[in-house]
C-alpha cells in the first residue's frame, strides 16, 4: 500500500517515505472519516483511553515509592500520602481513576448495547472490548490488594478462593496463585508484578480495539451503514474538539472526587492494616464488581455461584449472536428499547444488592435479579429480535442530519 | 448548510480560526506543563527523607590522630582529630598552589577537628586515608584509589582529576565533644 503525506516539508516527506507515521496520522486521526451524526455517547471511548493514560502515568510514579512487601506495603502507601511530594494527589488520582475508568467503560458498553454497536460487522471489535474489560477487572482487583489493608487482604482471600471451587485441582490452583498456604508475602509481590504488567497488555488490546474500529469505522446513533462520503466528515477538528469538550466535563467530575471526596469510592476498613487473624464483619468488593458479587451470592452452591458469576461476564462474548435483530439502533426498536432500560435497571439493582448482607429478602431479590439478567440475554434478546417489528430506517445518515438541521433553522 | 463541512470551514475567516487554534493549544500545553509538576516533584526527596537529614555524633572517644566515618544523608562524613603537625601543615600552604583556594581556617570550626564529606569530587568514590595504615597520598590527607586524586590534611584537592575540595557539611558543636551535622 502506497502512503503519501500531504505535507510539503522535505524532512516530513523523507521520514514518511521510510516510516509512514505522518500519512498514518493523517489517515487515522486528522482526515479519519467519521459519521456526521455521532452524539455525546460517542465521547466515552476517547475518555476511557485518556483515563488509561492517567492510570499508567500515576501508576508508574506511585510504583517509584510503593513497596510490594507484606511487612511494609501498608506503611509505604501511607508514606506516599503523607510524606512524598504530591503523593496524596498521585494516589487519589489513581484510586479514583480506577472508579472513573469503570464508570466510563460501563457507559461505553451500555452505549454499544443501546445502539447495537456489537452487531455485524463489528463483532470482533466488541469481543476485543470484552477482553479489555476482563483485563481491567483483573488489574483493578490486583491493584486493590496492593495497599494491604483489611479489605485488600480479605478481598484477595475471597476472590482467589473462587478458584478453589474448581473440582479436583481447585485447591492446588489456589495454592499456586498464592505461592503459599494463604495470601501472604509471595502473593503481594506477584500481584504487584501483574498489576504493572497487565496495563501494558491493556494498551496493546486497545490498539487492537482501535484497529478493528477503523476497519468499518464508528457505528452511529441511527445504526445504519455508511453509504456515501456525504455521510462522513473528518475527525479533526470536529470530533477532536467534541472529545476535548467532553473530556473537560469529565475531568471536572473526576477531580471533584479527587480533591473533595477522595475516599468516596473506598472502604474505611482498608485503612486498617491487613490482619490474617480477623475478617472484618462486613466485607464487600469495590463497587464496580458488586453486580457480579450479587450473582455469586445468589447461587446457593459454591461451584454454581462461581460459574454463574463468570458466565455473567463471559456471556457478553456471544451477545452479537444472541441478539437476532438486524436493526442496530434501539431508536428503531420499540420493544428492545424498553428492555434495554429494564436491563440497565437490573444491573444497577444487582449492584445495590451486592452491597447488602446476603440474607433474607436481599437474597430472594438477588436471585430474581440474577435470573432476569440471564433471561434478558438468553431468552429476551433472541426472541425480541424475531418478534419485534422495527420502525422504518432512514435512507442515509446524510439525509437525517440535513433534515434535523433544517428543523433547527426554522 | 451541511452538505460539505470542509467547504464551510474554508469560508470562515482565517485569523479567527487561527486565534482559536493557537489559544486552545497554548492553554492545553500550559495545562499539561502545570500538571506535570506534581509528577516531577514526587520523585524529589520526600518529607521523611528530609527529616532524617541530620546526624548527631559524640566525638569524646576519638583520640588525637584518629579518624571516624559517620553516615549523613547516605554518604560518609570524615571526622579527623588532627595532630599538631597536621594542623600546621594544613595552615602553612601558599594559596597560589591550590586548585580550589580555601584557607584551613575557613574549613574548620575548631582546628583539631576536620569534618568533610568523604566523597571524591571527581566521580564519587570514597577516598582512603581514614585508618592509620591507609594510603593518604603525598599531602597526608586522603587518596582516592579510583582515579588518583590526593587531598591534604584540610581535605583540599592537591593533585589528580578532582576539581574541588572535599565539601565541608553544615555542622554545629552542641557542646565541647558533640556535633550535629546537617
Amino acid at each position: 500500500m502506497k502512503h503519501s503525506t500531504k505535507s510539503s516539508n522535505r524532512l516530513v516527506q523523507w521520514i514518511d517515505d521510510r516510516l509512514p507515521i505522518f500519512s498514518y496520522a493523517e489517515a487515522n486521526v486528522i482526515a479519519y472519516p467519521t459519521p456526521k451524526n455521532l452524539n455525546y455517547w460517542w465521547n466515552f471511548g476517547s475518555i476511557a483511553g485518556i483515563i488509561l493514560v492517567i492510570m499508567l502515568v500515576t501508576g508508574i510514579f506511585l510504583a517509584m515509592n510503593y513497596q510490594p512487601n507484606a511487612d511494609v506495603a501498608f506503611a509505604s502507601v501511607e508514606r506516599i500520602v503523607r510524606d512524598v511530594n504530591y503523593g496524596w494527589l498521585l494516589r487519589y488520582l489513581h484510586m479514583n481513576g480506577a472508579s472513573m475508568f469503570f464508570i466510563i467503560v460501563y457507559i461505553h458498553m451500555f452505549r454499544g448495547m443501546y445502539f447495537g454497536s456489537y452487531k455485524a460487522p463489528r463483532e470482533i471489535l466488541w469481543m476485543v472490548g470484552v477482553v479489555i474489560y476482563l483485563a481491567m477487572m483483573a488489574t483493578a482487583f490486583m491493584g486493590y490488594v496492593l495497599p494491604w489493608g483489611q479489605m485488600s487482604f480479605w478481598g484477595a482471600t475471597v476472590i482467589t478462593n473462587l478458584f478453589s471451587a474448581i473440582p479436583v485441582i481447585g485447591d492446588y490452583i489456589v495454592v499456586w496463585i498464592w505461592g503459599g498456604f494463604s495470601v501472604d508475602m509471595p502473593t503481594i509481590n506477584r500481584f504487584f508484578v501483574w498489576h504493572y504488567l497487565l496495563p501494558m497488555i491493556l494498551v496493546m488490546l486497545v490498539v487492537v480495539h482501535l484497529w478493528a474500529l477503523h476497519v468499518h469505522k464508528s457505528n452511529n446513533p441511527l445504526g445504519i451503514d455508511i453509504k456515501t462520503p456525504q455521510d462522513l466528515m473528518p475527525f479533526h477538528p470536529f470530533y477532536t474538539i467534541k472529545d476535548l469538550f467532553g473530556l473537560g466535563i469529565f475531568m471536572i467530575f473526576f477531580l471533584f472526587f479527587v480533591f473533595f471526596y477522595p475516599n468516596f469510592f473506598g472502604e474505611p476498613d482498608n485503612y486498617i492494616p491487613a490482619n490474617p487473624m480477623v475478617t472484618p464483619p462486613h466485607i464487600l468488593p469495590e463497587w464496580y464488581f458488586l453486580p457480579f458479587y450479587a450473582i455469586l451470592r445468589a447461587v446457593p452452591d459454591k461451584l454454581g455461584g462461581v460459574i454463574a458469576m463468570f458466565a455473567g461476564v463471559l456471556i457478553l462474548f456471544v451477545l452479537p449472536w444472541l441478539d437476532t435483530s438486524k436493526v442496530r439502533s434501539a431508536a428503531f426498536r420499540p420493544i428492545f428499547k424498553q428492555l434495554f432500560w429494564i436491563f440497565v435497571a437490573d444491573c444497577l439493582f444487582l449492584g445495590w444488592l451486592g452491597a447488602r448482607p446476603a440474607e433474607g429478602i436481599y437474597l430472594v431479590l438477588s436471585r430474581l435479579a440474577t435470573g432476569y439478567y440471564f433471561f434478558h440475554f438468553m431468552v429476551l434478546l433472541p426472541l425480541v429480535g424475531k418478534l419485534e417489528k422495527p420502525k422504518p430506517l432512514p435512507s442515509s445518515i446524510f439525509e437525517e442530519v440535513s433534515k434535523n438541521c433544517r428543523t433547527k433553522e426554522d | 448548510m451541511t452538505d460539505n463541512p470542509t467547504n464551510t470551514l474554508k469560508e470562515v475567516d482565517g485569523p479567527r480560526r487561527d486565534f482559536l487554534l493557537i489559544s486552545t493549544t497554548t492553554l492545553g500545553v500550559a495545562g499539561v506543563a502545570i500538571a506535570a509538576w506534581p509528577f516531577i516533584h514526587s520523585i524529589n526527596p520526600a518529607k521523611d527523607v528530609l527529616a532524617l537529614a541530620s546526624t548527631e555524633v559524640d566525638l569524646s572517644a576519638v583520640e588525637v590522630g584518629q579518624a571516624i566515618t559517620v553516615m549523613w544523608r547516605g554518604k560518609p562524613v570524615f571526622i579527623r582529630h588532627r595532630t599538631e603537625e597536621e594542623i600546621a601543615s594544613a595552615a602553612d600552604v601558599d594559596m597560589a598552589e591550590l586548585r580550589d583556594p580555601q584557607t584551613d581556617a575557613e574549613r574548620v570550626q575548631k582546628p583539631e577537628w576536620l569534618i568533610a564529606v568523604g566523597v571524591c569530587t571527581h566521580l564519587g568514590c570514597i577516598p582512603s586515608g581514614q585508618n592509620l595504615g591507609d594510603k593518604r597520598g603525598d599531602w597526608g590527607g586522603w587518596f582516592c584509589p579510583c582515579h588518583g586524586s590526593a587531598y591534604d590534611t584540610s581535605g583540599r584537592i592537591r593533585k589528580g582529576p578532582a576539581p574541588f575540595n572535599l565539601p565541608v557539611p553544615p555542622y554545629a558543636f552542641t557542646d565541647d565533644t558533640n556535633i550535629v551535622i546537617g
